[in-house]
């Protein structure tokens, strides 16, 4: 099973231009390294704060877009990681041994990711094969890169 | 929190953490299968005190000083009993005064212990099948219950074969190391050899199966990443890890809808998991760099990679697998190769030269029996227009497959070679 740990924005990690304290870099990239002995992580990125980016808001047929900064920090995502572990109980304390990002208040949230078996009832085998081949042209693409 | 969360909770907790609480363990008493038992008696524990205390903050260190307390007092009841001799008395002294130092980040001493118990689990004086067993339970934090049914085996049988194997290892008093110079690429290779044993195992589940199965090919993956990351240096190692990711991409491709085996070129590219191709990839490269040539799981990682490159089958770079095959054939010479080789030969450079390849097996014992060999012979005797001869081939590959539905798509391939038949 895959788990996606959505690590949340704090204030420190929405101030532009913060350069990060080492100490907590050094402990995020022991804690990382730990993951990759263990077998368990597929992918994690971090993200530019939010100044750098953008809403797009959807109403119908209208589109909104409105840039960055976003005032709820704490809804805001600050970066991800792709675990795979058998349950959500194991991904949860791997999440748990995490460094304490800015030594105060974070939070990760924890989301199971789709398989293909999962949408089997769902939907049709033809938007499963849709769906398959958009992935292929997008992982096509990002080879080509 | 709920009971069941707390019982999966902790079960999560031994998976993380058993494999290096029972290699420091074996390192402090030099005995896999009582460091084994120290470690199910510490589980016990932690079942017991858990649901009133919650899980301590540092879980590994909890269960590594409660297998201790319990290897000191076994060491003390031993000695009481007379059976003393200095081995006891320098063991006991050395447990109890080391502290685990769970914290270091000098050496990685846990990640050697780690290694030293992946060598001890693989050793080759165990059958495949009990290291197999051993390595899932050590080192894949699986119970007895749940190894027996990934092997469709009874839960006795296995038990066994696990009880058996330690004692092995005691008796013959295999050291807890790491294998040093000339001896190290044999020994790797036996702990190889266990990984895609157990992957293959996971990838021969069929639908209807115990769904344990096919997760042994996820506990193989994992086993082989937690491998490479300890032995960094050895290029096989990082060829098995991606033989694996590019194998297991195909896992949805596999299967049709009623549940018939597809052939590698048939399959609908599209339900490939590019993730674990470019996973695949990834772990392909390292061994490249490395440098050396590339070894025997290389070699069939980099001819799966070609494979995967290739949009459609009809976009295959031939002529590299052909190559990659002449490398693999003299590395890892056997029948099966040299009959894969004359596959790739013949959609190179034409089926005369597959047939050619084809000559050197015709009187090769062990590919006797195999009914791919007259199948393939068929196969480019029909592209050659020589039909008869290729009815002759397909007929005698349907005598001897155990497979009904095999058989019969032979039968109809012998038939459709028949004089006077519509073009197949």
């Amino acid at each position: 099973m895959r788990f996606m740990a959505i690590v949340k924005a704090t204030k420190d990690s929405e101030r532009e231009g913060a350069l990060p304290d080492p100490q907590l870099m050094a402990d995020m990239n022991k804690f990382t390294d730990e993951l990759v002995k263990a077998g368990v992580l597929l992918a994690y990125e971090g993200l530019h704060p939010s100044s750098k980016g953008a809403r797009v808001h959807f109403s119908g047929k209208n589109r909104t877009v409105t840039d960055g900064p976003f005032a709820e920090t704490k809804e805001l995502v600050a970066g991800f990681s792709i675990l795979q572990v058998k349950s959500l109980e194991e991904a949860i304390e791997w999440v748990k041994r995490s460094p304490n990002c800015e030594a105060g208040e974070s939070e990760v949230e924890i989301r199971q990711v789709f398989e293909p078996e999962d949408f089997a009832s769902a939907f049709s085998g033809e938007d499963i094969q849709q769906e398959k081949q958009l992935r292929a042209q997008l992982a096509d693409q990002a080879a080509k890169k | 929190m709920a009971a069941t969360d707390l019982h999966r909770t902790i079960e999560a907790v031994w998976r993380i953490e058993s494999a290096r609480v029972i290699a420091g363990l074996t390192r402090l008493t030099r005995d896999v299968g009582l460091a084994e038992d120290l470690g199910q008696e510490a589980l016990l524990a932690a079942l017991e005190q858990w649901p009133r205390t919650g899980v301590p903050e540092n879980p590994g260190a909890w269960l590594t000083a409660i297998a201790k307390r319990r290897a000191i007092d076994l060491f003390r009841r031993n000695a009481v009993a007379g059976r003393k001799h200095e081995d006891l008395a320098r063991d006991l002294a050395a447990l109890e005064q080391t502290v685990p130092d769970l914290n270091s980040t000098l050496d990685d001493p846990i990640g050697d212990d780690l290694l030293r118990l992946v060598f001890i689990s693989c050793h080759p004086i165990l059958s495949t099948e009990s290291r197999a067993a051993l390595t899932l339970r050590l080192l894949g934090g699986l119970t007895t219950a749940e190894i027996a049914r990934a092997f469709l085996t009874p839960e006795p049988t296995i038990a066994q074969r696990i009880v058996r194997a330690k004692r092995t290892l005691a008796e013959k008093h295999v050291p807890f190391e790491v294998p040093r110079g000339p001896e190290l690429a044999a020994r790797l290779s036996s702990v190889l050899e266990v990984i895609y044993l157990i992957f293959n195992e996971g990838y021969s589940a069929t639908a209807g199966d115990d769904l344990i199965r096919p997760t042994l090919c996820e506990d193989a993956r994992r086993l082989g990443r937690i491998l490479a990351e300890l032995t960094p240096q050895e290029p096989e190692v990082h060829g098995l890890v991606a033989l694996m990711e590019i194998q297991a991409s195909r896992a949805h491709a596999r299967v049709g809808p009623t549940g018939e085996p597809i052939l590698l070129l048939d399959q609908d590219r599209t339900l490939w998991d590019h993730v674990l191709v470019r996973r695949g990839l990834a772990a392909l490269q390292r061994a490249e760099e490395l440098g050396g040539g590339l070894g025997p799981y290389a070699l069939q990682a980099a001819i799966a990679a070609c494979h995967a490159h290739a949009r459609t089958a009809a976009e295959t770079d031939w002529h590299r697998i052909a190559a990659l095959y002449d490398a693999l054939a003299q590395l890892m010479p056997s029948p099966v190769v040299e009959l894969n080789r004359a596959v790739a030969v013949s959609m190179a450079f034409g089926p005369e030269a597959g047939l050619e390849l084809l000559e050197a097996l015709a009187g090769e014992p062990l590919l006797k029996t195999y009914h791919l060999l007259p199948a393939v012979r068929g196969d480019l005797l029909t592209k050659l227009d020589r039909l008869e001869e290729a009815r002759a081939e397909f007929e005698r590959a349907a005598t001897l497959t155990q497979n009904a539905r095999e058989r019969s798509l032979l039968l109809d391939r012998a038939r459709a070679c028949a004089p006077g038949s519509a073009p197949s």
